[in-house]
């Protein structure tokens, strides 16, 4: 009708309520990233870099939001890892920290209080449980015990058929 | 067979797995990249093996080095192999590589499709859980488009509950790629609302509530069944998506506001879950639920208790809240300002960024000191320079803030010393001049502290206007030799040229007025004195490398000499010297340039010289903001100048207008839906060095100030309560202006020296005043008031004289019933059709009432009508009920539960003599029609008891729909090209008045901006509060005017039209 009510649907083109996720410790490395919008490589690259930079030089008793470009950026920090979200513009802090503190609890119970090592060597169990936990950014399962339980039965499917083919 | 494959295991056991390539990247921290690529390489020869073991290896660690930043694409056709295992090990791992690495341009996806839907259709639930999972991160539009069926199925047939959740949530991904898959699939998606499994329940909640953000006018007929879940539901995860769901639908469908708002309190009071509770405060501020003020009370108060948390993101998303409430109910949040000032001290430092944005949108005229006075102290502990800064900014602007509006104490702003634009306001408003000028004597004289420890500039910038104003109103100063002994140090050549440049020449003008009181006395010594010191001080500058400081000083000095040489002679120079500097500066208006009519024989656009190239002719714009009044290049009248240049020379000297202090700027009155960025970076403060003390002596400290003013405050009040028994007399007489004595507090005060912002164009005194009154209106209230009016009920105008004349005496009888018709417009018609009613009760006595239609800007349905009652008898009156008959496209907005025939109970009662206003929320659909309402108000008169009724009618004009919206000529330009206005036009014989008038009078009644104007040819635009675009385009030829319309909604502008005929009609 107007020009004007075609305007703000290209600001509401975005997809689901999370952006992306990456998990970075205190020295800068990144231990996980999952994105849930298309971006090329570069981008990415260049988002983690610039946010990494960003989070880190906050002091630690700041808050845990901040508004960057045109998103909202959730952080916490646990032991020496950091894990980051991206949420859009009406998107709920709170409850992006809840699914934060969700994961790493999900973690917590599968690793048996989780270290950074942990991550890192077992980097694709650390994918699985998110996997479990959000699909396409947003929670799929609310149920800590699910999902856990999920992960048990797909890491014994994949340990029966290594005996299998052992044999 | 059984050879290779026990061969392949060897070689696994030799292969590096993940967990040794991320030891090894650790153990050689030092040449990482040589030992990565030595692993690259390896990793391809890897992938070379027919062992799909070897290979998912491989791919593994893929994936860890593409996270540390390798390009892996060069693998993408493995990572399809692995995908397309039979085992779910393998499998498993290529769906993350191909998750993590592929993207919509990876060109092997399209392989994947067939083995994605062997995968989905899978009775293994978790081959199916990884193809999801995966399809999540890569869908494409193709894959979207092939796989939209197969997913379908999951849904409706799909026997785990866990996989369905999943194939719910994939469906967004895919109608986003392939949006005509949304049609089929929308019925099924529909009934997993209502699906058994909680999960599926809130993953279909999920995807709807995502979908209606973006396209919430489909999803109406759903909100229902979303209501249902609301109150039935008690996962917290499902709710918050519900209610943002329903933060989308409610703009488009008033009424749900209305159901909410029960619902919504309710958690809000139960609830124990802070997302929730934010959640919802959130959803209360943004719809639209302005008639609800207990809702926004309540929401104030749980926000209270957030920043009162000990916990910082708490607090921060409080203050993100309050900002939001801020600008629709300013007064709630008001009340909390020690709370807010409160958050200044927190350590963080986003915490104190997001109450500073607050503090700016809280200032008042009564404020304003108490709040700069804090914000000084904390420019003074500030650490950090981004946060000082960012301090200092927003004092600037919350000064600055619509023109100096909130500044009631002009001496007191210019004691501060970080004040904007100190010229700028000593050059508007002469009151204060020599105030300004005693103040910055003494700030000259103190320069060194300023200047002290001044590497960075400092604060100096101060100095260049404290320079200024010192020389150009010199007679103020009461010590002129001291000053212009201070202007002269050597400590000055140390400060920035362009400051030493103005000392200079300032310090002629000083030289001046000195020389001028001292030839009165017979000792012609002193002022030899004075002129010696002139000559020994002046050389410093002569010898400065900047060019402009060097220029002024050697010609001043040259004069100098010459005046010494005069004065040996015993000759009196001071008149002459005065003379060089004569003539009072005056505050010009923007426009008065255009006023000034060419000689006849001059061609302002012949050059004088030919410009021997562009960019030289740049450089000869005077730089000297402060020499004499030169006479100003007018605006060329070119026609054949093509727009570029025009629009170029337009915002060159906007530039020019705004860095310049003899200009006063346009009115910010006018409405203006948003302003520009303030000129920060022409404010002459930048940055102050915190050690220097920004307490100079001798300046008046502002707490002084704030106590002088409270007691000049207090002062007035008592005066006006004197003032105000005697206005209500008047008042009962019925005469006019009861707007202004209204109940808002915020105009009671007022300012220490009247200053009118007036807008050259405005052709009355009186519209001005009401001008002023909205533009303060603005700031507390986002919505636009779209017309004002009065609300006419029995006598039409025509009676006015007549009946002004027998208001005494109808006071005294006081039994008959008065009237009054307020007619602050000659026009808005409507007048006289209101006539015929309310004969009945003639000798009753009545509230006379005023009227105001807002049209509401967040919502293009709702419009406010604000009532002012008055009861102009002397009985009390009591129990008023507002009653308006509804059409079909008006509505007025009654509580939930009465029926729609029901009256709205006025919530106060009147005294004799007092007036109070209520308002009303309309709803109206269609807003390209003019209409009017019938309604009644009925009330008890408290000494006989009796009911009394009272008809009127409510008129509301298309007018009333348009809400000033200031459009740039560019946007306009590109409005009338899109070709999406219809067109149409109206001519107006006899109108008698300057074309500016008529502009200001099709501005001011009918809501339009001028985009453009052209001699006698401008160009104008407006906005409905539903969103349609307004174009006029208005010339006049003698005393034709015919104006052109466009707009998209043809009624609306033929409705328009007529409305401006009749106001020129009426004139």
């Amino acid at each position: 009708m107007s020009l004007t009510t075609h305007f703000p649907l290209c600001f509401l083109f975005s997809l689901f309520q999370m952006q992306f996720m990456l998990l970075f410790s205190r020295q800068g490395k990144l231990r996980l990233q999952k994105w849930y919008v298309p971006l090329s490589d570069k981008e990415k690259k260049k988002i983690t870099r610039e946010l990494v930079q960003t989070v880190l030089a906050r002091k630690p008793k700041m808050c845990s939001f901040l508004e960057w470009r045109d998103l909202k950026i959730v952080y916490k920090r646990y032991a020496s890892l950091y894990f980051c979200c991206a949420i859009e513009d009406q998107d709920n802090e709170l409850i992006t920290l809840e699914i934060i503190h969700r994961y790493v609890e999900l973690l917590d119970k599968y690793f048996g209080s989780v270290c950074e090592l942990d991550i890192i060597f077992n980097f694709e169990k650390a994918y699985f449980i998110l996997d479990e936990f959000l699909l396409g950014g947003e929670a799929q399962e609310t149920s800590k015990k699910n999902v856990l339980k999920a992960i048990e039965q797909a890491d014994l499917l994949q340990e029966v058929r290594h005996r299998m083919k052992s044999k | 067979m059984a050879l290779k494959i026990v061969k392949g295991s060897i070689d696994r056991m030799f292969d590096k797995n993940l967990q040794d390539l991320v030891r090894g990247i650790r153990n050689h921290k030092e040449d990482e990249a040589k030992y990565i690529s030595t692993c690259i390489d390896e990793i391809k020869q890897e992938l070379k093996q027919d062992n799909i073991a070897v290979k998912a290896n491989a791919v593994c660690k893929l994936t860890y080095l593409q996270m540390l930043g390798y390009d892996v694409s060069w693998a993408a056709f493995n990572i399809v192999e692995v995908m397309s295992s039979s085992k779910f090990t393998y499998k498993r791992i290529g769906y993350l590589a191909a998750s993590q690495c592929f993207h919509e341009s990876t060109d092997v996806i399209m392989l994947t499709t067939n083995q994605i839907r062997k995968d989905l259709s899978s009775p293994n639930q978790y081959d199916t859980g990884v193809a999801l999972t995966g399809l999540s991160c890569f869908v494409t539009p193709d894959l979207a488009r092939d796989l939209a069926n197969d997913i379908m199925t999951l849904v409706s047939h799909g026997d785990c509950v866990k996989r369905k959740r999943c194939s719910v949530l994939i469906m967004y991904k895919v109608f986003l790629k392939y949006p005509e898959s949304l049609r089929p699939a929308f019925p099924r998606l529909k009934e997993k609302l209502e699906d058994p499994d909680p999960g599926v329940q809130s993953a279909a909640v999920n995807v709807i509530c995502e979908l209606a953000r973006r396209n919430p006018k489909n999803y109406l007929s759903l909100a229902p069944l979303f209501f249902k879940l609301m109150t039935s539901s008690t996962n917290n995860w499902v709710l918050i998506k519900i209610i943002k769901l329903f933060g989308a639908l409610t703009p488009l469908e008033p009424r749900l506001g209305k159901k909410l708002i029960e619902p919504l309190t309710n958690l809000i009071h139960s609830t124990s879950a802070m997302s929730l509770l934010y959640e919802c405060v959130n959803t209360v501020i943004a719809g639209q639920y302005c008639s609800s003020v207990g809702s926004v009370v309540l929401c104030v108060q749980k926000l209270r208790i957030l920043i009162e948390d000990s916990d910082q993101n708490l607090k921060y998303l409080g203050l993100l809240a309050m900002s939001k409430i801020l600008k629709t109910h300013p007064k709630s949040v008001q009340s909390h300002k020690d709370l807010i000032l409160q958050c200044l001290d927190d350590k963080d430092e986003s915490i104190r960024l997001r109450a500073l944005d607050l503090l700016y949108g809280m200032v008042s005229k009564k404020n304003l000191m108490e709040i700069v006075k804090k914000l000084m102290l904390h420019v003074d502990k500030a650490e950090g320079t981004t946060y000082r800064d960012e301090l200092l900014t927003k004092i600037i602007d919350i000064c600055s803030q619509s023109n100096y509006q909130y500044i009631t104490n002009f001496e007191w702003s210019v004691s501060q010393p970080v004040t904007p634009h100190p010229p700028g306001i000593s050059v508007s408003w002469w009151t204060i001049r020599v105030f300004a000028v005693a103040q910055m004597a003494t700030l000259l004289d103190n320069a060194h502290l300023l200047t002290g420890s001044m590497q960075r500039n400092g604060i100096c910038e101060v100095l260049y206007a404290a320079a200024w104003i010192c020389g150009e109103f010199s007679e103020h100063l009461e010590n002129p030799l001291q000053t212009l002994e201070a202007m002269l140090r050597p400590k000055v050549a140390t400060l920035p040229g362009h400051i030493q440049a103005v000392y200079v020449q300032n310090a002629a003008k000083l030289f001046a007025t000195v020389l001028k009181s001292q030839e009165g006395n017979t000792d012609s010594t002193t002022a030899q004195e004075t002129s010696q010191l002139m000559i020994d001080r002046l050389p410093l500058f002569v010898q400065s490398a900047n060019l402009e400081v060097q220029e002024r000083a050697s010609c001043i000095l040259q004069l100098v000499k010459y005046i010494q040489k005069l004065q040996q002679k015993d000759v009196e120079v001071a008149e002459e010297v005065i003379a060089l500097f004569a003539g009072e500066l005056n505050p010009v208006a923007p426009k008065a340039q255009k006023k000034v009519p060419v000689p006849e024989g001059l061609d302002l656009d012949a050059w004088i010289n030919e410009p021997p190239s562009e960019s030289e002719s740049e450089d000869e714009q005077p730089k000297a903001i402060f020499a004499k009044e030169e006479p100003k290049h007018s605006r060329p009248r070119h026609t054949e100048v093509d727009e570029k240049e025009l629009a170029r020379r337009r915002e060159a000297r906007k530039q020019e207008q705004a860095n310049n202090p003899f200009y006063i700027k346009a009115s910010p009155s006018s409405q203006k839906v948003y302003q520009d960025a303030p000129g920060v970076e022409h404010i002459p403060v930048v940055q102050i060095d915190l050690s220097v003390p920004l307490k100079v002596p001798g300046l008046p400290m502002s707490d002084q100030y704030v106590k002088l003013e409270e007691e000049r405050r207090q002062k007035e009040r008592a005066e006006k309560k004197k003032k105000e028994k005697k206005k209500r007399k008047e008042k009962r007489s019925g005469r006019g202006k009861k707007h202004d004595s209204g109940p808002e507090s915020e105009e009671d005060i007022t300012p220490a020296h009247m200053v009118d912002i007036v807008t050259e164009e405005m052709p009355e005194v009186r519209c001005v005043s009401l001008q002023i009154q909205f533009s303060t209106s603005r700031i507390f209230n986002e919505l636009s008031p779209s017309s004002f009016w009065v609300f006419n009920e029995k006598k039409s105008s025509k009676h006015k004289k007549k009946k002004q004349k027998k208001e005494k005496e109808e006071k005294e009888k006081k039994k008959k019933k008065k009237k009054h018709h307020h007619h602050h417009h000659h026009s808005d018609g409507g007048g006289e059709e209101s006539v015929q009613n309310g004969t009945v009760e003639e000798e009753e006595p009545l509230p006379v009432s005023v009227y105001d239609i807002q049209g509401n800007l967040q919502d293009g349905s709702q419009v406010v009508v604000s009532v002012i009652f008055e009861n102009k008898c002397d009985s009390f009156l009591k129990s008023m009920e507002f009653n308006v008959l509804d059409s079909l496209n008006s509505k007025l907005q009654r509580p939930e539960g009465s029926g729609p025939h029901d009256g709205l109970t006025v919530p106060f009662q009147l005294p004799p003599g007092v007036s109070n206003e209520a308002r009303f929320v309309f709803t109206v659909q269609s807003i390209v029609m003019p209409q009017k309402l019938k309604g009644t108000l009925t009330f008890i008169v408290k000494d006989s008891s009796t009911h009394e009724k009272l008809d009127f009618k409510l008129h509301f004009t298309c007018t009333s729909y348009l809400i000033t919206t200031p459009c740039y000529s560019d946007a306009f330009a590109k409005l009338l090209e899109s070709g999406d206005l219809k067109g149409s036009s109206v001519r107006l014989e006899g109108v008698n008045m300057p074309f500016h008038h008529l502009l200001a009078r099709i501005c001011f009644h009918h809501h339009f901006s001028v985009v453009e104007r052209i001699d006698s040819c401008a160009s104008m635009y407006s906005r409905s509060i539903q969103g349609h675009h307004v174009c006029l385009l208005v010339k006049t030829s003698g005393q034709t005017v015919s104006i052109d319309a466009k707009c998209d909604e043809p009624t609306l502008l033929g409705n328009v039209l007529d409305e401006i005929k009749q106001t020129f009609s009426q004139c």
